[in-house]
């Protein structure tokens, strides 16, 4: 084909550009629009004989309205977290039994009978198999009650209604409606949030979207909310109330993650990405019934065994990494013992202490494992005697027994309140982050996306912590 | 991942000669390339599980598809690679998850289209359905939902809907696997050039414009004598859309 043929061409449609002036697209729409309401009117009618009951739009008027939106929308919540804490205690400690209890001892037994050295025994079934063990036993039930539910919430047609009532929210604070919808995303992963932002036309609204996504709680921290919050706020009030006590502390840590979500958008709408607002249509879907074992399947397969999957997948080589800084000496002191004691001092600042940071550092690579780390660290700093030596987990049946590993390494309730802060705002997860720079394909964001949060968390845990100190 | 259906129809004869084998992620060595357009939440996702035995996750919610998927099954011993297109609402306009869908469907140049639309919203659903039909002449109508039609007492008539469309018209639910062994005999059918389709083109344009797309498109033809969508090129480069014009320098459209 010759250059000229295709230059004519261009010529010739922009000349004609020219003559039909401006209309042409609107023109071109209401042409579309114009045939598919005839060919529509052509085929299709809808018998009237039979008053149309709309379940949906009296639903849509409830949940979706100024003065019920918001409390149903935290009491479904609520009661998703408080099925989850009750019913997650009994098969996490049936599995803490078998993995830690049962198993664990036969392997121990098997490796001295094979002869196996001290150092891949201690590097591979103390450290690798223990991680793995406890991550499945505290982590999997939960996770398999609490993501099917959400799924089922999912499928019913829910979250398009609560992008509805945030919607509001997010444009207030200069951000897109629909970054409503990447932020339920995110309560899934926030890598899949950072992906879901492409449906964010203008590229400002969009690096907010991203930027902000890790002020939802992801999977990975769920489990570390409920977990923290069962332990430590859950024993300040009277037995009956602890369930409705570290539900309420939950929720009310996925609401300051909201508040943060706006808070920082609204920041940086002021500052480095002014703009103004664009406006969309979002389409209410009609409910439907969920196929219930259907969803529950795909969401054990889909979301459960996957994220479970990346925990073990990281949690090995964490456990692996604890053990080896736990017994690798320089000088009198572990590498380990030497990391925390340098952190200690900032981690009494921020009302933590040395253990949770460096939990934190050896977390980069998913969240999932920040509790199983701790405990390990906790239990070697704190010279707790767990039978096997340095950098080894203890061995541990219960949440009680996880509770009491806490506080002996002088934990308190102003740790646990920190590290649940902490918990939301510290970095992305290395996928995450990964993702970030994938989509946004500048360092430059990828950094601000990361190390925002952790300044915050910074600033907010120290405040928190000194605040507490004064009374 | 070998899963064979098992109603009574997917037993039938009629729809498989065969068999058909759903067959997953699998999708080397393919016969014919299908793609998977429509409306965000109209089920396309469903319907894609429905024919490759995959399972990928399906939410109720605009924009849970924002990267395509692909799958693949195979019917009559022909192999079908099937890829799930981001759900838009328009060719139009320029947001990337709109992009990635009107690519596919230009530069991917899918044996078959499918359209999945929500029955109880055909109207609305029509307005994408003609813009596709604009840019390709093998497309096959999934009437999806239904099921949900018939709750609220729409009555589809499905042969003169595929009269004025000009494409086959296949009414399914995809959620209840109904409907789908007709929908891969019919994809089969077009894209073996069994049924040859006419599709619709937009009528109801102002005259300038319509006399504007007319020059320009038998001004393309003439240049391009091959390419099957002249007056969809047209219409973008009456947009003024730069990248028509960078395809149509590289010579990706023909």
């Amino acid at each position: 084909m010759s250059k000229n043929s295709i230059e004519n061409i261009i010529a010739l449609s922009s000349d004609l550009r020219w003559k039909i002036g401006d209309d042409f697209h609107d023109g071109l729409a209401e042409g579309i629009y114009a045939d598919a309401s005839e060919i529509a009117n052509g085929s299709i009618s809808i018998d009237n004989e039979t008053p149309r009951f709309r379940l949906d739009s009296k639903i849509d008027k409830i949940v979706t309205s100024k003065t019920w939106g918001f409390p149903i929308m935290f009491l479904i919540l609520g009661v998703i977290l408080w099925l989850t804490i009750i019913g997650a205690n009994y098969p996490s400690s049936m599995l803490a039994n078998l993995l830690l209890d049962n198993i664990h001892p036969v392997l121990k037994s098997f490796a001295t009978n094979i002869g196996m050295p001290w150092w891949l025994d201690g590097f591979l079934i103390d450290g690798v198999y223990l991680a793995v063990a406890w991550v499945i036993a505290v982590m999997l039930p939960p996770m398999a009650i609490f993501f099917p539910m959400f799924t089922l919430l999912e499928d019913f047609g829910y979250l398009p209604r609560v992008a509805f009532n945030l919607d509001y929210m997010f444009k207030k604070s200069g951000a897109h409606g629909k970054q409503a919808l990447t932020m339920s995303m995110g309560f899934g992963c926030n890598a899949a949030g950072v992906v879901a932002t492409r449906i964010i036309d203008s590229p400002r609204e969009r690096l907010i979207a991203i930027i902000t996504n890790n002020f939802s709680l992801c999977n990975g921290r769920w489990p570390t909310q409920i977990l923290i919050a069962t332990i430590f706020i859950g024993a300040v009030v009277p037995a009956s109330f602890s369930a409705f006590a570290s539900l309420s502390a939950v929720i009310g840590v996925a609401i300051l993650g909201l508040f943060f979500m706006f808070f920082t958008s609204w920041a940086l709408t002021k500052t480095v990405l002014k703009g103004e607002v664009s406006t969309f249509n979002l389409e209410l879907p009609p409910y439907r019934p969920p196929r219930f074992w259907k969803t529950v399947y795909t969401s054990l397969i889909d979301r459960t065994i996957i994220v479970l999957w990346r925990a073990i997948l990281f949690a090995a080589p964490a456990g692996a990494v604890i053990w080896l800084i736990s017994n690798i000496y320089i000088g009198n002191e572990s590498v380990a013992t030497w990391t925390i004691n340098s952190l200690d001092g900032f981690g009494f600042l921020l009302g933590m202490n040395g253990v949770i940071l460096l939990a934190y550092i050896v977390a980069i690579p998913a969240n999932e494992i920040v509790i199983p780390t701790i405990l390990m660290l906790t239990v070697m700093a704190s010279g707790i005697v767990g039978g096997a030596g340095a950098g080894v987990m203890f061995e541990l049946d219960s949440v009680t027994a996880t509770g009491d590993i806490l506080r002996a390494g002088g934990w308190t309730l102003l740790t646990a309140i920190n590290l649940m802060l902490f918990s939301l705002l510290h970095n992305p997860c290395s996928t995450t982050i990964y993702t970030i720079y994938k989509e946004t394909k500048s360092a430059k964001w990828t950094t601000v996306a990361s190390i925002l949060p952790v300044i915050m968390g910074f600033v907010i845990t120290f405040l928190v912590t000194q605040i507490w100190r004064l009374f | 991942m070998v899963n064979k259906v098992n109603s009574a129809c997917d037993m039938c004869t009629h729809f498989n000669a065969k068999g058909l084998k759903k067959l997953g992620v699998n999708t080397n060595n393919y016969d014919f390339v299908v793609a998977l357009a429509g409306n965000p939440n109209t089920g396309k996702s469903t319907v894609f599980n429905a024919l490759t035995g995959l399972r990928q996750h399906t939410g109720n919610w605009p924009g849970k598809t924002v990267v395509r998927a692909e799958g693949a099954f195979e019917y009559n011993s022909k192999k079908f690679k099937l890829i799930d297109l981001p759900g838009t609402y328009s060719l139009l306009s320029t947001s990337q998850d709109e992009e990635v869908a009107r690519n596919f469907i230009l530069f991917g140049k899918p044996d078959v289209t499918v359209i999945v639309v929500d029955a109880s919203r055909l109207e609305r659903n029509l307005n994408l359905v003609l813009q596709i039909l604009e840019i390709t002449d093998k497309a096959v109508l999934c009437l999806n939902l239904m099921d949900e039609a018939k709750r609220n007492n729409i009555k589809i008539d499905i042969r003169t809907l595929a009269r004025d469309l000009g494409i086959p018209v296949v009414p399914t639910s995809a959620r209840y696997s109904q409907g789908i062994s007709d929908l891969i005999h019919t994809i089969n059918e077009v894209a073996n050039g069994e049924i040859i389709c006419k599709p619709h083109q937009i009528k109801n344009v102002p005259k300038n414009i319509e006399t504007a797309v007319r020059t320009l498109s038998t001004e393309i033809k003439k240049q391009f004598p091959t390419i099957p969508n002249s007056r969809w090129i047209a219409f973008r480069l009456l947009e003024g859309d730069t990248h028509i014009v960078d395809a149509l320098k590289t010579g990706e459209l023909v």
